[in-house]
């Protein structure tokens, strides 16, 4: 089976799997966890806005 | 009040965390089976949200046409390639047998493919080292 993804759509699946194994193993308690996870969410896709906008600035 | 000599001496010879036999099972079954390492850990949640997350991120990388690496590539970034690929541990012996992940690169996300597949295998590396830690007691 192939399937084609868009770019943000493969930064946002790879962003959200990695932040679950990353709050589940850096972190101790449950809630330390998810804070965690969703820290590392923001930051993969925010990191993604930021690059997109810095390549629209370099493209102009 | 200060420690005799055989004291310190007991204990410098005990380890904090002793090596018991779970906390080398695990490690090599979570390293084989995503999530297993956690789930013989009775650590249920955690061990299905790390298992779906590390089948996912594999089997979305061979669905964008990744690449599988084999063991002689040759090239130092295929052996590396390779080592990120082997983390999988079953999931990686059967895609090698199945021949998956060997079609030609044929649009350019098969890159991302490429990285989902080394990434899933980093990824359960880190996951196999947390089983470990869990079964020490260094982590509950």
């Amino acid at each position: 089976m192939t399937f084609t993804l868009s770019h943000f759509s493969a930064a946002v699946l790879f962003a959200l799997f990695a932040s679950v194994v990353f709050g589940i193993t850096q972190r101790n308690t449950t809630m330390e966890q998810i804070r965690y996870g969703l820290y590392c969410f923001a930051l993969f896709v925010g990191g993604v806005f930021a690059a997109g906008w810095v390549m629209w600035l370099l493209r102009r | 009040m200060a420690k005799t000599s055989t004291e310190k001496a007991a204990t410098a010879s005990t380890p904090e965390y002793p090596l018991t036999k779970m906390a080398i099972i695990a490690p090599i079954v979570g390293w084989l089976i995503p999530g297993a390492g956690h789930i013989i850990q009775k650590r249920y949640v955690r061990g299905i949200l790390l298992m779906v997350s590390v089948v996912a991120m594999f089997l979305i990388g061979l669905g964008m046409n990744g690449r599988v690496y084999g063991p002689n590539g040759g090239d130092i970034l295929e052996m590396l390639g390779f080592v990120g690929d082997l983390g999988s541990g079953a999931l990686y012996f059967l895609a090698r047998i199945m021949g998956w992940g060997q079609a030609a690169a044929a649009h350019a996300t098969a890159d991302y493919g490429k990285t989902f597949v080394i990434v899933a295998g980093l990824l359960n590396f880190i996951a196999a080292a947390d089983a470990h830690h869990i079964a020490l007691g260094k982590k509950p």
